[in-house]
């Protein structure tokens, strides 16, 4: 019996605004407990929502990036549950009239394919409180510094088959919400997170399986352990002959299992109907036009266009525009530079990203300007340097001070590389003549020997030497 | 100052006959005197009452008064106010300091009104005869025995025995207007949105509309006019400019067109009811008003709508009483849900109960269709009825209630007979529309109060048509003996 995987994905997408959905409260990420949150997200008795108008446009800023129909009449509804992080009983979600329907993301496959997932629906809502257990000896602490936080519940249609599938869609909507800048994307905090919805069936069925929600995930190691333990376990149970139970189950990270919340029995009735204390949200044309034009580049867009104006290979144009930012810093490079697209590729992806990534920055507090990768690059290109000083003046440009160009350093520490044919040979002549057996050994064939040559002559000329002329010219010599 | 209204207590307050202080001090002195026999309190504001008094009198002073500078006022325990305690006649918020004004109070302190406290009310707003208030039923200033309808049945009790000369109210589904029929009185609710609901506890939020209650329709015009207005803190409120109501109040009714819904005369209407509204119909005629009957078909579904729809909004307004941050909580609960069962068995009443019970039900998977959804419906085709009615008639006339106050305790144990009280009002909540009751005259020592509809925004018209009847009728300025 051969199982095929099918997973649906909830992301939930916490919006970028000052303020929260339905309140004025500020929407900053962690202050002091209960802090942030007014008589409206305390749920107090007589109070009003009103709808934050900026999240209407990000919702509708990401519905037109994945070719979404954008409804002209939504409607906000109540959805009732009693939790204590919960302040009014109900949270003010979309229901039956989303405000966005029927969109796409296009993720590429493994083998390099690419596949288009649907996009059931993207609605607005409000997030709740946070429940704290620890630290109150055997009491709860609630935080409703969150509650009323604007949320973007984007839901996928059942189109993913594997984990891997999964993840690379999560990302596809991470970078995509992230471009739009309406979401931080920061997952450690909860600004993005995601339920999965995992089930399996026989290999050509038409009728989906049971399914299981797994509940809060918040890093795409985490979706991928999960789903890969639930098809497992779900697998064994179908290969024995049981049946998988629906069920909303939770990942633990440190056993790296899932676990049952609750049963279907168990599932509450929400009793969604339309809220009565806000009007239906009515966009009308002319404010769609409008959020369409204000779009930024998006993602696909971007690479396609790296592709052909830089004459990058596709995977050097998809690093370079997983983020806004890195594809702005590299324009910005190669339009200081005057040309030479690959070279900037390769340094941005290279070096560049491996210092960022030891000092765990993002590059939009980059201490290094496009403008002095340019002056760096600059005296590469024109072999003024080698790569591999290169290096040096680049970490010099990382921990200096202040806006200096590469120039400057490389000056003052006398990096310029020498080119000049008859000081190479005069440190090739100084290595031959002092290692007379090396010599031999070489040129009774012992090739590896080459190696040593080129350090001795680099070590005298202090590695400042074009490293293509010192070959040259050592062949030249050796082989006399 | 005593028995008079509130146009007539701002000219004496004008000519300097007495300080806000004075009136302010008589009227806490009757509180003090008559509330026992009556319980329209659940909070007397004493102190705040003198200190709003006494910068009334210096804002006068400064010549910066205006017509309701100065005049004290009531407000529905339904109404937020910020440091007082705002109970909505439930045990659930019995120790509740609200930590803001709402909008309705807010305004009222703004042009500088004197609240002298909070009245009584059914729980929540839900009631027709304010026996179902924490607090206790309060009596009808005009017959001990009976009921002051509900659910606004303490500003009314507190207005008709000139413990207030106004109140403030709110109706859902005829708290006003039912109110005012059974204790003598004048009481509009707006068209829905004019009023901002921002700190009205809610019961029924499509329906919630707050309004004045006061002796005459002059008095109400003045209130309105500063009730009223758009507030961007509720969704629901309409931006438009809110005309001064007192300026339009004296037009002539030579022309005005009154349909008379042929419903309304029919099977539960009590005779001496009918027949006192009959009369002052005639009245109208001579008033120069042209009467037509005219049909209102789907009358007869408001009340079960109503009673879908209802309870469905307010099983989900009542669910942030859980005692976890605010109200009532029940003693050393044993875990999340001991917590909140208890708290909310302990902290509501019976009628809440059954309600929240009711609503829970009609939203529930599998009967939202049959019941919230079928009840939506029907709440257009009545909407729809008033419009056909509107296209050729300009005020909707008929009883308010269909008899006049009832005895305590009679209808506790009936709860559809006790809903039948407003079969009148309902309808014209579940539209939207305004609905102004005025007295015009007596079964026995009950009042009878005779309910006019108008279309939307029309309620300087209403407020003209009861004046015009008030200039030639004197069942307004009538006294219960007990309270002269």
């Amino acid at each position: 019996m051969e199982l095929e995987t099918i997973i649906g994905l909830e992301i939930h997408a916490q919006l970028t605004t000052k303020t929260k959905i339905f309140s004025s409260t500020s929407n900053c990420y962690g202050a002091e407990p209960n802090t942030q949150a007014c008589v409206i997200d305390l749920g107090m008795p007589g109070v009003l929502p009103v709808l934050n108008q900026e999240t209407v446009r990000m919702a509708v800023m990401f519905g037109l990036a994945i070719n979404a129909e954008i409804a002209s009449r939504s409607v906000f509804a109540r959805k009732n549950y009693f939790y204590p992080d919960l302040p009014k009983g109900y949270q003010i979600s979309q229901y039956e009239l989303p405000l966005v329907r029927d969109g796409q993301m296009i993720i590429e496959l493994e083998d390099g394919s690419r596949k288009a997932i649907g996009i059931t629906r993207a609605h607005l809502e409000e997030d709740a409180g946070k429940s704290l257990h620890e630290d109150f000896q055997g009491l709860s602490g609630i935080d409703l510094n969150r509650a009323g936080t604007p949320l973007l519940e984007i839901v996928s249609e059942p189109d993913l088959r594997s984990s891997k599938e999964a993840i690379s869609y999560m990302r596809k909507i991470h970078q995509m919400v992230v471009y739009l800048a309406i979401c931080d994307g920061n997952m450690q905090n909860g600004s993005f997170r995601c339920d999965a919805n995992v089930s399996l069936r026989c290999a050509g069925d038409q009728r989906f399986g049971t399914r299981v929600e797994i509940k809060n995930l918040n890093s795409f190691r985490f979706v991928e352990r999960a789903i890969e333990f639930e098809v497992e376990r779900q697998t064994n149970i179908l290969k024995s002959g049981s049946r998988v139970i629906q069920e909303t189950r939770m990942y633990d990270a440190y056993k790296c299992e899932t676990r049952s919340m609750r049963s279907k029995e168990e599932a509450e009735d929400y009793r969604y109907f339309p809220d009565p204390d806000l009007l239906p949200l009515l966009l009308d044309e002319c404010f769609i036009s409008a959020v369409r034009a204000d779009l930024p580049e998006l993602p696909d867009a971007k690479k396609q266009r790296f592709m052909t104006q830089y004459s990058l290979s596709s995977y050097d144009a998809g690093m370079l525009t997983s983020s806004c930012a890195l594809g702005n810093y590299y324009e910005t490079v190669v339009a200081e530079l005057g040309g030479n697209p690959k070279l900037c590729a390769n340094w941005l992806m290279g070096d560049f990203s491996a210092f960022l990534n030891k000092e765990n920055r993002e590059i939009t507090d980059s201490p290094v300007t496009p403008y002095q990768i340019a002056s760096l690059l600059r005296r590469v290109q024109d072999q003024t340097i080698s790569g591999k000083i290169a290096k040096d003046v680049l970490e010099a440009l990382w921990f200096g001070e202040g806006n200096v160009e590469a120039d400057s350093i490389i000056e003052e520490r006398g990096l310029r590389q020498i080119i000049d044919t008859s000081a190479i040979g005069e440190a090739i002549e100084i290595v031959i003549e002092s290692n007379p057996e090396q010599l031999a050994q070489y040129r009774s064939g012992k090739g590896k020997l080459f190696g040593f040559f080129i350090g001795q002559v680099m070590k005298i000329l202090s590695g400042k030497a074009n490293p293509q002329q010192v070959n040259k010219l050592l062949e030249e010599k050796l082989k006399e | 100052m005593k028995e008079k209204t509130i146009s007539q207590l701002s000219i004496g307050l004008a000519a300097k006959e007495f300080s806000s202080k004075e009136l302010t001090q008589m009227f806490l002195e009757r509180i003090k005197k008559f509330n026992p026999l009556l319980n329209a309190f659940i909070t007397v504001t004493n102190d705040v009452a003198l200190v709003q008094a006494q910068a009334a009198d210096r804002r006068r002073q400064q010549g910066l008064a205006g017509p309701l500078t100065g005049i004290p006022i009531a407000q529905k325990d339904i109404f937020c106010t910020n440091g007082v305690r705002t109970s909505c006649g439930s045990r659930m918020l019995d120790c509740f300091i609200a930590p803001y004004n709402a909008t309705v109070v807010e305004k009222l302190n703004a042009v500088g009104m004197v609240m002298l406290g909070k009245t009584n009310m059914d729980e929540f707003a839900m009631g027709s005869s304010n026996e179902n208030s924490f607090y206790g039923p309060v009596k009808n200033p005009w017959d001990l025995d009976t009921v002051p309808g509900g659910s606004s049945g303490g500003s009314a009790a507190a207005v008709a025995a000139w413990l207030a000369p106004a109140a403030t109210a709110t109706d859902t589904g005829g708290s006003i207007r039912q109110p005012a029929a059974l204790c003598g009185l004048t009481g509009i609710k707006p068209t829905y949105g004019l009023v901002s609901r921002w700190g009205m506890i809610a019961y029924a939020s499509s329906l919630d509309q707050g309004g004045p209650l006061a002796h005459t329709a002059e008095d109400c015009a003045f209130l309105l006019s500063a009730m009223a207005g758009f507030d961007p803190r509720d969704s629901t409120s309409i931006d438009r400019p809110i005309p001064d109501y007192v300026n339009t109040i004296k037009q002539p009714l030579e022309g005005l067109r009154i349909g008379l819904p042929k419903e309304y005369f029919s099977d539960g209407l009590d005779n001496a009811v009918a027949h006192t509204v009959e009369i002052a119909i005639d009245q109208y005629q001579k008033l120069g008003a042209r009467i037509r009957e005219i049909s209102l078909p789907n009358s007869h579904l408001a009340i079960p709508a109503y009673y879908v729809i209802a309870p469905a909004e307010c099983s989900s307004n009542l669910a942030r009483f859980d005692g976890v941050r605010y109200g009532h909580r029940c003693n050393s609960p044993k875990d999340l849900l001991d917590l909140y069962t208890r708290s909310r068995t302990q902290g509501f009443g019976d009628e809440v109960k059954r309600r929240i019970l009711v609503g829970t039900f009609a939203l529930s998977a599998g009967y939202y269709d049959a019941y919230y959804l079928k009840a939506q419906q029907i709440r257009r085709l009545i909407s729809d009825d008033f419009q056909r009615a509107f296209e050729y008639i300009d005020v909707i006339a008929g009883p308010t209630s269909p008899t006049v106050a009832f005895n305590l305790g009679e209808r506790v144990d009936d709860p559809i007979k006790m809903y039948l009280s407003d079969m009148y009002t309902i309808a014209v909540n579940l539209a939207g529309l305004p609905g102004l009751s005025l007295p015009v005259g007596f079964v026995g020592k009950h009042p009878v109060g005779l309910q006019l509809i108008g279309n939307y925004f029309t309620e300087g018209r209403l407020l003209n048509v009861a004046h015009r009847y008030q200039q030639v009728t004197d069942w307004h300025a009538r006294v219960p003996n007990e309270f002269t």
